[in-house]
């Protein structure tokens, strides 16, 4: 399985074909992507920065938790850094299962309890500047 | 004791460094650390205190002891944005 920071573009398909196994029924996989606006200011790109070690071993954990949840799902999630432009890929999470109902709420699971607790930080550049979200 | 801060995001900016040595007294804490930072480096105090703390990149309380050769970091909050 893959857990991991990069700083190579994004794409959904190998992680999706690496949780895809003759047992699984489906995969769901969730792609956050760089939005052009945040709290009504215009965004013209991102940085995300990462304490990748920490980050890393944040998200095996986070696998193995959702593992205790949903038993029979397989998961893979890339997070990006660097400096990234609007629409390109920020972070995937690909979840198979047997049935599609574990595989979407872990998934969903996964994203929601990524952005709360991996360290990675985000500086958000637009018009007047540039400033690290929190 | 010898210990290694990490810094990230706005806290490394504003230091101007990624990683810091520092000496501390024995049965010091991740929060006598962030103390020390604000004296030796002022501009760190207009900074969220919204911090966590890592030590040996697991999270850990602020009220943490360390030991010798640790490697501690502040992590300010992180941006997850809205559902």
């Amino acid at each position: 399985m893959i857990y991991e920071v990069t700083e190579e573009p994004l794409r959904a398909e190998p992680l999706e074909e690496l949780v895809l196994h003759p047992g699984a029924g489906g995969v769901v996989t969730f792609t956050g992507v760089v939005r052009d606006n945040n709290r009504g200011r215009t965004t013209t790109a991102l940085q995300y920065e990462a304490y990748k070690e920490m980050a890393e071993q944040e998200m095996a954990k986070l696998a193995a938790e959702a593992k205790q949840r949903w038993p029979e799902v397989r998961l893979a999630m890339r997070h990006r850094v660097g400096l990234l432009k609007i629409g390109e890929p920020a972070v995937i999470v690909a979840a198979s299962a047997p049935h599609r109902g574990e595989a979407f709420d872990a998934c969903e699971w996964v994203i929601d309890t990524l952005k709360e607790r991996v360290p990675i930080w985000k500086k958000e550049y637009g018009e007047g500047g540039a400033v690290w979200l929190d | 004791m010898h210990i290694t801060l990490r810094l990230f995001a706005s806290y490394r900016e504003a230091v101007g460094k990624s990683e810091l040595p520092f000496e501390i007294d024995a049965g010091s804490t991740p929060r006598d650390v962030l103390v020390k930072l604000r004296e030796l480096y002022p501009q760190t105090q207009r900074l969220s205190d919204r911090l966590a703390f890592a030590v040996n990149a697991s999270y850990a309380p602020a009220d943490t002891v360390l030991n010798e050769g640790d490697e501690v970091t502040l992590i300010p909050p992180v941006a997850g944005g809205w559902r």
